[in-house]
């Protein structure tokens, strides 16, 4: 954790949470490396696969088990059915990060629904629903997601679909505690006060308010989504040949370690850097975005 | 004190049978069953199988059959171990998983308080920045990644430890798994500690005891130390389930005999029994763990008593 030791001069134009919070995510320096670094690697990912010479499922008869060499055109070696490593990497990549994307707006859409009504209605009803809340959080849901995938078989709509049905406990709680917080907050009694009317309450003041930690526990649930597929991938419970993910060639990585280290090797560095970029990038828009450090 | 142990155990109980519940009917959803094997048995024993085991009976049936027996204390017999019991599987498998999940948890805990209290301490130093970027490490990457490695650099290139294997627990064939288990923690502990620590070293109590004339090893060590662990303790409920989890590929991975390894196997070869006894005991554990730590939260902190 960094702390920001730059005093913010007043400015007294006022500006905008967005402009403001991007300025000193500016400053952060880990944050704005782990920034680049992630763009770096999803760019890799998105069209690196079509610039290496080789395909997804390509047999190099010459190169069964190659070590890493820059002489025969396979960067990062081959596996044992001679197929090139670096673009099994780029092509897993885009299945892992694809699935962060997807399943983390699942989760965000389910949370940010459920947590918004708990907290708008309130009373009775916003008891029950957090009590069901309660309930999931204290079901082994690991358990439940792998029997998931074993009763629906392997398929990459369902792992979206499971993963973010298990994540969004902690954003419904997020945000229904922002809601039920900055509902009776004066400012916006104030904006009543001034007439504004009850749209424009929510989307100029409550949105604006509630969207900093929104944001910030997205970051932080990316990892935790590319962590649970890749761990689900690792069991040989995620997704299927020919597709393929960075759990599962870490899988294939470690039944091999003894013979070609570099299979193991090579997945595990992109997987720990992406989810330790995002980890610091978490990080720093907490700080960036937090009010009370401002 | 007693009532509100009673109340939060009556809670349990709808917790453990929506868990129950929910994984019996998603265990029978899947398609094929426990003895769809290689061989095809002749229809005449298979008939007499599914009805031994209730099989060929209606699925609710078969759930108000399992949760008769399950009140009893039965958890059936397995379909793919032959001679074996549900319950003796998971008493043979659940001192192995304990023994793991102790060690990992005893180590997070020796490793991860110091580590965040000097963080604490130094704050802002060389020290704090090299602990906490470790930290940051730890939390980012996954056990399945540290413990093939861990299992690459010491087993294979230094060959200081074995690969895998149990051994009855000798402490050579701990090191490696139970390390892989808690680095995660270790690193998640040290966060919170170093955290609280700094908070609770800004508070009014704080200044008090240092304007008492106490030495700063008295202040931290009698005054400071105490309420800063409380978010660790609170934080130890997720961190057992962690591990728990964490244990299904740790013990994969070093081919140890505990109930994690079960686990996934069972779900594979639709050993329906198995794998609801598994969901069964870990429900259980997690809510009686989690029970637990709330119980020590409440002895640690005067602020809160549990009054019925």
């Amino acid at each position: 954790m960094t702390t920001d030791t730059a005093v913010s001069t007043p400015d007294l134009a006022g500006d905008s949470l967005a402009r403001e919070a991007w300025r000193r995510l500016r400053q952060n320096q880990a944050a704005t490396l782990s920034l680049v670094l992630l763009a770096l690697t999803t760019l890799a990912c998105v069209i690196g696969p079509w610039l290496t010479p080789w395909g997804l499922d390509e047999v190099d008869w010459n190169a069964f088990l190659t070590a890493p060499s820059l002489a025969d055109g396979h960067y990062a070696g081959t596996d044992a059915n001679g197929r090139d490593l670096l673009t099994r990497v780029l092509h897993g990549g885009r299945v892992s990060l694809s699935v962060a994307l997807v399943a983390t707006l699942v989760s965000l859409l389910i949370g940010v629904l459920y947590g918004a009504v708990a907290g708008f209605l309130g009373g009775r009803v916003d008891n029950l629903m957090m009590r069901f809340v309660d309930i999931m959080y204290s079901l082994p849901f690991m358990f439940l997601v792998i029997l998931l995938m074993v009763v629906f078989g392997r398929n990459i709509l369902l792992i979206y679909a499971a993963i973010g049905a298990v994540e969004w406990l902690d954003m419904s709680r997020i945000v229904r505690g922002q809601v039920l917080a900055l509902k009776r907050r004066e400012f916006v009694e104030a904006a009543h006060a001034l007439g504004v009317r009850g749209h424009k309450i929510v989307t100029r003041h409550l949105i604006p308010n509630a969207i900093g930690p929104v944001i910030v526990y997205v970051t932080l649930t990316v990892p935790k989504v590319i962590l649970l597929e890749s761990f689900l991938s690792f069991l040989g419970l995620g997704v299927q040949e020919p597709l393929t993910s960075w759990g599962v060639l870490i899988s294939e990585g470690k039944d091999m370690m003894e013979t070609a280290p570099w299979m193991l090797l090579v997945p595990s560095v992109f997987l720990a850097l992406t989810l330790l970029c995002l980890n610091f990038l978490g990080d720093g828009l907490r700080d960036a975005l937090d009010p009370k450090t401002r | 004190m007693p009532g509100y142990i009673l109340k939060r155990l009556l809670q349990a109980i709808p917790t453990l049978w929506i868990v129950i519940t929910l994984s019996f009917f998603l265990m029978h959803l899947a398609p094929g069953g426990p003895f769809d094997g290689e061989r095809q048995l002749p229809p005449e024993i298979e008939a007499n199988l599914l009805a031994t085991y209730h099989l060929d009976e209606p699925v609710w049936k078969q759930y108000l059959i399992y949760m008769g027996n399950l009140l009893q204390g039965d958890l059936g017999p397995s379909f793919k171990y032959k001679d074996f019991s549900v319950t003796e599987l998971v008493a043979q498998g659940f001192p192995v998983s304990l023994e793991l999940g102790l060690w990992a948890i005893g180590l997070a805990l020796l490793i991860g308080l110091p580590l965040g209290v000097i963080a604490a301490l130094k704050r802002n130093s060389t020290v704090d920045y090299l602990v906490m970027g470790a930290a940051l490490a730890g939390v980012a990457i996954p056990n399945f990644v540290i413990a093939p490695l861990l299992a690459l650099v010491f087993g294979v290139f230094l060959a200081w430890l074995p690969v895998g294997g149990w051994n009855d627990g000798q402490w050579q064939n701990l090191v490696l798994p139970v390390v892989a288990l808690s680095i995660q923690q270790i690193a998640y502990i040290a966060r919170m500690m170093r955290a609280s620590m700094i908070e609770v070293l800004g508070s009014h109590f704080i200044r008090t005891a240092r304007a008492k004339g106490l030495t700063e090893a008295e202040v931290i060590w009698r005054h400071a130390l105490r309420p800063a662990m409380l978010p660790v303790v609170s934080y130890l409920g997720p961190a057992v389930a962690g591990i728990i989890t964490g244990s299904v590929v740790i013990e994969q991975i070093f081919g140890i005999p505990g109930i994690g390894r079960y686990f996934v196997q069972a779900a594979l070869n639709r050993d329906y029994t198995l794998v609801m006894g598994t969901v069964v005991f870990y429900g259980a554990l997690i809510v009686l763990l989690n029970l637990l730590v709330d119980l020590t939260y409440s002895a640690l902190d005067p602020q809160i008593r549990h009054d019925d």
